[in-house]
């Protein structure tokens, strides 16, 4: 997808959650487990990517703080972060600062070109 | 539902150095000028992102290929003073047809000088969407769940 070729905002150790859940894979990995809580293992089982690939996007989606993760014996179960409304607004709240500093260059652009 | 008001609610404000009237029309009619393009539900690139001047209008992306994502609706559009958008983009980046669960975005223009306007922007009503993420597990296996605009607008036209 367009949007994971190409992520002009994301540092090399964070994006946000908006960006994250742009690629459709992600997008995938996430469903499933809102759905319940799952293992690597299964949900590479489950979608058209390898393991590697798998641990890949749950890595960003923890580095987004839309999933977390615990060890349950030697398996590593992954859920969505249930701290709720909180990840929603700073998302949001990012977004919008990003959004209105893009508007405030556009609006002091010269007449003509908007 | 959260007993705290700003936990439900984000609230940011940009001063900008133009006339109140240029404030309102790059917000509005503008929007493709600004509102990052990354943000795509899409499957295609957008081609044109279009802001329906009235109130019950849409705001919402046309792809290349012609297909549509109708993100929001105008719910107040009182030029040069204050524009009102529906938000119906659900959390897990799907569309949100129904509009109990959608947030709202209201957008103030106050004019500073005649050539500074500084813009207040609220997004409130953000636990509609949900329980926070607890929300997405109704909404995968529900209508909303479909993860792309497109097919939902596929179905909308009974082109699916």
């Amino acid at each position: 997808m367009i949007v994971s070729a190409n992520l002009p905002f994301v540092s090399t150790y964070r994006v946000d959650g908006w960006t994250a859940l742009a690629d459709p894979t992600r997008r995938a990995i996430f469903e499933r487990l809102a759905e319940r809580p799952r293992a690597v293992g299964e949900l590479a089982s489950e979608l058209p990517v390898s393991r590697p690939a798998v641990s890949q996007h749950l890595n960003v989606l923890k580095g987004a703080n839309l999933v977390v993760d615990h060890r349950a014996g030697t398996r590593r179960i992954y859920q969505l972060d249930p701290k709720g409304i909180a990840l929603l607004r700073t998302y949001l709240d990012r977004f919008w600062g990003r959004a209105l500093a893009a508007y405030k260059e556009a609006v002091e652009q010269p007449t003509e070109e908007v | 539902m959260s007993p705290q008001a700003t936990e439900t609610s984000i609230r940011n404000s940009i001063v900008v150095e133009a006339a109140i009237d240029r404030a309102f029309s790059v917000f509005t009619d503008g929007i493709g000028s600004w509102f990052p393009s990354e943000y795509n539900l899409l499957d295609v690139e957008i081609a044109e992102r279009v802001f329906e001047p009235r109130e019950g209008g849409h705001v919402f992306d046309r792809g290349t290929d012609g297909s549509e994502c109708h993100w929001a609706r105008v719910l107040a559009y009182e030029p040069p003073d204050r524009v009102v958008i529906s938000w119906d983009i659900g959390p897990q980046w799907q569309i949100e047809a129904d509009p109990e669960k959608t947030s709202e975005v209201e957008v103030r223009f106050v004019s500073e000088t005649p050539d500074r306007t500084r813009v207040e922007l609220e997004h409130r009503n953000l636990d509609r969407h949900g329980d926070g993420w607890e929300g997405i597990r109704e909404s995968v296996g529900g209508e909303g769940g479909w993860p792309g605009c497109l097919r939902a607008f596929a179905q909308r036209v009974g082109a699916a």
